[in-house]
């Protein structure tokens, strides 16, 4: 794998999030209300102050000229202003990323570890009480939506087992072990409910992948060699079974970022997800905008992840 | 009289379908001697491949079984092996090379990974001297600059070249049989015979049995000391390469040997080639008697009755039919 390939990959995915910008912005542009629309049922401000406020901030500008603007304040680092938050829309963001991004990772981490084998033990005897008793349950995981297993986990575990706080708390006072303690048990609660979400599709498409691979004539050849059964399945099937799933893994994370939007909410936790829904709310524009253009960022930077990694699996693509 | 390596006798690998049992394999009897060449030969469907994967017990069970019969390699019957006990004799004693060489590799390892795969395995080296031993085995197999090629990838190689690295893999740990299951069957007619002199050159140095699957019987005629005809899972005759050309009992050989297209014979407008008529019959609960009696023009009232056993008609010919 060449850097090359990496770098011209990422110049290629200028052009792409530029669109996206612009797609994003007008959309938003297009949506009803703005900012100081909540000014003008405040009878303290007149509407001359209300006028002047939106033509200082250019609101009033055709849309080209308000995303041009906005493009080279980006450009130059600068995100916008919170109108609801009063803090930079940078600063914001990247308070509640972090978040975001560790119950992401945790939950695709749970969803992937928990995937593959079952999903390969499944298919190695199919048919079995095994591959029943799991294909039941990636049914049950990818049926039900995150916000009615959020409640269900809830109810038993918060309510009444109470064994998990249900809202996650960002200011945590304990310190060492117990710091870290807390957040691991608040977190979760809303990681095994987006996770076992994910490790149902994941369970059926590593299935079916796995059976597919494993009438080929090379894992004929494999056995044929004496290799021993369990090699035969990880050495020259997993591998190649592997390759479709990974593709899965990526095209789902938009639709993860949407189901994480959901779950913050059930949790309470202060990710980037309840931040737009706020912002959206409250039509907070430079938020949302902000918010939405970091989510089309890592979409993107996952696929260039997805592609280094097809590269890595199999040797027949090339990076040209 | 040479020792004999497999003795195969009475076998019977059935598979369970939702349609019935398919007698895929129905009574099979094989011999194979140290360092001999025998072809099985009959037509698409007749239990060649069957018969082979079975001796390597490479059947899918279920839905495969064997119904019955003994597979004897050096007077030990492999049929009540486990797994790790035909893992010792997979490879090291007996290799097999399959048909289609573009999908027997597996795509995401070199080429050399996979043959240094089973010399490490067997011969417990490491991997540096394994992937030595794959590009002196490349090297064999008249693959040009092997030391560079190991590193490649099966999709950087042809057909062709591809079948002889499946040929130095089976080769790699000297195996007293090779079984061949129609190694030439998808490449074009010059590799063909390149891959045949390949394997002849091979069965010198190596002093190897080999087990040539094919329905070419050209390629039987070249290769062969002993064939074995099948015919719809049993078999029908088996003889001498000379005795099966020059004097073929059953209908069935006989017609197959008519059927090989001939430079020496005139060809006229009216002269066509000539084939057996009709198709191999379902081998879903076949009926009793004669599987070949549909097709065969000299079919009487008895063909139907009962299948004839094989029965001895010269030293070393044996054939199946009343005839």
């Amino acid at each position: 794998m060449s850097r090359q390939y990496v770098i011209r990959r990422m110049l290629i995915a200028i052009p792409s999030l530029l669109g996206i910008s612009v797609i994003l912005f007008t959309i938003l542009a297009m949506a009803p209300g703005d900012p100081f629309e909540e000014l003008a049922t405040n009878p303290a401000i007149p509407p001359e102050v209300r006028q002047a406020l939106r033509t200082k901030f250019g609101l009033d500008d055709p849309v080209w000229q308000r995303y041009l603007h906005w493009l080279s304040a980006m450009v130059q680092g600068d995100w916008g202003f919170s109108f609801q938050s009063r803090m930079d829309v940078d600063t914001l963001i990247l308070q509640r990323l972090p978040v975001t991004l560790i119950v992401i990772g945790a939950s695709q981490i749970l969803a992937i570890s928990v995937a593959i084998p079952v999903g390969v033990l499944a298919a190695i005897r199919p048919y079995s009480v095994f591959d029943q008793v799991a294909s039941t349950f990636a049914m049950i995981g990818f049926s039900l939506p995150t916000f009615f297993t959020g409640l269900v986990l809830i109810l038993i575990f918060s309510i009444q087992l109470d064994w998990l706080p249900f809202v996650y708390r960002a200011d945590i006072h304990a310190t060492g072990w117990a710091f870290y303690w807390e957040h691991l048990k608040q977190s979760i609660m809303p990681v095994v409910v987006l996770g076992l979400a994910q490790a149902g599709t994941l369970v059926r498409f590593m299935r079916s992948s796995v059976l597919d691979v494993i009438r080929l004539d090379y894992v004929t050849t494999a056995r044929s060699k004496g290799i021993g059964e369990r090699k035969v399945i990880v050495k020259h099937v997993v591998r190649n079974a592997l390759i479709p799933v990974v593709t899965l893994v990526f095209l789902q994370l938009p639709a993860v970022f949407g189901g994480a939007i959901v779950t913050e909410q059930i949790f309470r936790v202060p990710g980037i997800g309840s931040l737009l829904i706020a912002a959206i709310l409250a039509n907070d524009t430079p938020v949302v905008m902000g918010v939405t253009f970091v989510i089309a960022c890592l979409v993107v930077l996952f696929n260039l992840i997805a592609d280094i990694l097809y590269g890595w699996l199999d040797p027949r693509i090339s990076f040209r | 009289m040479a020792e004999t390596l497999l003795d195969i006798r009475g076998l019977k690998t059935w598979f369970k379908t939702e349609d019935g049992m398919v007698r895929a394999v129905d009574g099979v009897d094989l011999r194979i001697d140290r360092g001999e060449t025998v072809g099985v030969v009959g037509e698409s469907g007749c239990g060649k491949t069957v018969t082979a994967r079975s001796v390597l017990k490479l059947i899918d069970m279920p839905p495969g079984r064997f119904e019955a019969g003994t597979i004897l390699w050096q007077g030990r019957d492999l049929i009540p092996l486990d797994q790790d006990e035909m893992n010792q004799i997979r490879a090291r004693e007996i290799a097999i090379i399959f048909q289609e060489p573009m999908t027997s590799l597996n795509p995401v390892y070199t080429v050399g990974d996979q043959i240094a795969e089973v010399i490490a395995l067997h011969q417990k080296l490491s991997p540096k001297q394994a992937m030595a031993g794959a590009a002196e085995m490349l090297r064999l197999v008249n693959i040009p600059n092997p030391q560079k090629r190991v590193h490649d990838y099966p999709h950087q190689f042809s057909g062709g070249m591809r079948q002889r690295v499946m040929i130095a893999m089976a080769l790699s740990c000297q195996p007293k049989l090779l079984i061949a299951d129609e190694p030439t069957t998808a490449l074009d007619v010059t590799i063909q015979a390149q891959i045949l002199e390949l394997m002849q050159e091979m069965k010198e140095k190596f002093g190897m049995a080999i087990m040539l699957i094919t329905h070419a019987m050209g390629v039987v005629a070249e290769t062969c000391q002993r064939v074995t005809v099948m015919y719809a899972g049993k078999v029908v005759e088996e003889a001498p390469v000379e005795a099966l050309f020059g004097d073929p009992r059953h209908p069935y050989t006989q017609g197959l040997i008519r059927s090989i297209p001939r430079i020496d014979r005139a060809v006229s407008r009216q002269a066509r080639l000539e084939s057996i008529q009709g198709t191999v019959p379902s081998l879903l609960n076949p009926p009793p008697g004669c599987r070949f009696a549909a097709r065969c023009r000299f079919a009487t009232d008895v063909c139907t009755q009962a299948m004839p056993p094989l029965k001895e008609v010269a030293p070393g010919h044996r054939v199946a039919c009343v005839l």
